[in-house]
């Protein structure tokens, strides 16, 4: 069963899905990666306010290829999301809602997102023309300096997830692979 | 003796870069399929299914597979009796790269390693050349996403830990790699020489058609060993769990010291690019 989800409308259907459920995400999300945390990270500190908001957002770690004529995104599958471990919980605290990306996270970004209720989806590495066809539109938000790292509003329709981590700490990147494990008994 | 003008490097290193990024070999192609048949995952099923659906999006959109679109990296076989004319060969593949990136809208991910400063065009390259007999000049292009190459690793061995070392030891890193490299992965693993001979095997390794084995009936055996036990590690699809953790596992070995047993690991993604050409 995949369960449509279209935010910001149903954002508090997030916190009722558990690590496995299968989702077809539409609605608005921001990009950022590497470059992207390390600025908004550093403009916290220095309590400059953000080009845009966070609170009740969802981030998606993507760099995309750059858009081809006629066409509204370059490829963009998702990133490492462990990469960004460091800088997540900050960002949990501020209210950021949900995250999607790429492999296994940080006790650290976990227990923040008990705290927030936040969901963290796994999307699909190396899908990148896929996940393209899903954008319907994308525009600069900030930091257009960071090139491929800059931060952009996506509207996606059907976005293809799994929920990997929900609000309550279960993890599918720990659960799936012991379930799939050989043992000789 | 014969001559080649750099400009024709140039212009097949552009084309090359292009090709590798949009278009996924079969023998890749096949592997995936066969994983997707044997995968009793759901959710490996439906990722593999869905990696095959992203080769279909990638021709009907003209978008490239990833856009992780790598750094590329240029095997170069240059023939003893060929003489490169125009200029410098190293700005030629450059010049390749830099044309091929922007030709194809490929993401520019180079830059320096400390200021963290993008080049802007994705170059420079990672060159290697190799010197064979003849008189032609054969070019491979490998772009290389990070995702993978971030999981890679060597370890020199001490030649007691022989081949139960090894196998540890190619375990421990694509457990320790996990969900990260994109699995399925293919893996190029170099046994032998020094510490970069064996990266550089490693890398070597992974041009070679997915799933074929190592000539050497003993090496292919170890290759087959390998990749049985890499997929009972239950990592899957994704690292969400399943049966395909890995769809090749090639190995190339050359002889090392008496004191010395260098492995090299080097991890692909699925999306196991590289293209080649002849002048």
């Amino acid at each position: 069963m995949i369960k449509a989800i279209t935010i910001p409308e149903a954002i508090e259907q997030l916190e009722e899905l558990r690590a496995g459920d299968m989702v077809q995400l539409s609605g608005t999300i921001i990009t950022g990666r590497d470059a992207a945390h390390r600025r908004i990270t550093d403009f916290l500190d220095r309590n400059i306010p953000l080009p845009f908001q966070l609170t009740g957002q969802g981030i998606y770690y993507t760099g995309p290829c750059p858009a081809g004529p006629g066409k509204i995104i370059g490829s963009c599958g998702p990133t490492t999301s462990s990469r960004m471990d460091s800088y997540t919980p900050r960002l949990l605290n501020l209210g950021l809602k949900f995250m999607i990306g790429k492999g296994q996270r940080s006790h650290e970004v976990i227990e923040a997102m008990i705290r927030n209720k936040a969901v963290y989806f796994a999307a699909t590495g190396g899908a990148g023309a896929l996940i393209a066809e899903c954008v319907k539109k994308a525009e600069l938000l900030a930091f257009e300096d960071l090139g491929p790292e800059a931060v952009y509003r996506l509207e996606v329709a059907n976005l293809p997830l799994i929920t990997a981590i929900d609000c309550l700490g279960n993890n599918l990147y720990e659960t799936g692979p012991k379930h799939y494990e050989y043992s000789a008994d | 003796m014969r001559e080649i003008n750099i400009s024709a490097i140039t212009e097949t290193v552009a084309e090359l870069c292009i090709q590798a990024c949009y278009n996924l070999s079969d023998d890749v192609i096949k592997l995936i399929e066969a994983a997707r048949e044997r995968e009793e995952s759901p959710f490996g099923a439906r990722i593999l299914e869905q990696l095959l659906e992203n080769i279909d999006a990638s021709r009907r959109t003209q978008l490239p597979l990833c856009q992780d679109t790598g750094m590329a990296v240029v095997f170069l076989q240059i023939g003893q009796d060929v003489r490169i004319t125009g200029g410098s060969l190293e700005e030629a593949v450059n010049e390749g790269v830099r044309l091929g990136y922007r030709k194809g809208y490929m993401r520019k991910s180079v830059l320096d390693p400390l200021s963290r400063i993008n080049t802007g065009d994705n170059t420079p390259a990672v060159l290697h050349l190799e010197m064979v007999e003849g008189e032609q000049l054969k070019i491979i292009v490998a772009p290389k996403g990070f995702g993978s190459e971030n999981m890679s690793r060597l370890a020199m061995l001490k030649p007691s830990d022989g081949e139960d070392g090894i196998r540890s030891f190619v375990l421990d890193t694509v457990v320790n790699a996990g969900a990260n490299p994109c699995p399925p992965i293919i893996l190029g693993i170099g046994i032998g020489g020094t510490m970069e001979k064996a990266a550089y095997l490693s890398k070597k390794a992974l041009l070679r058609e997915a799933g074929k084995p190592n000539p050497d009936p003993k090496t292919a055996a170890l290759e087959q060993e390998l990749l049985q036990a890499i997929n009972d590690t239950g990592i899957g699809p994704q690292g969400l769990g399943g049966k395909t953790t890995a769809l090749a596992v090639h190995i190339d070995t050359y002889p090392t010291h008496l004191a010395g047993l260098p492995v090299a690991v080097n991890i692909q993604c699925h999306s196991a690019r590289h293209a080649k050409a002849v002048l």
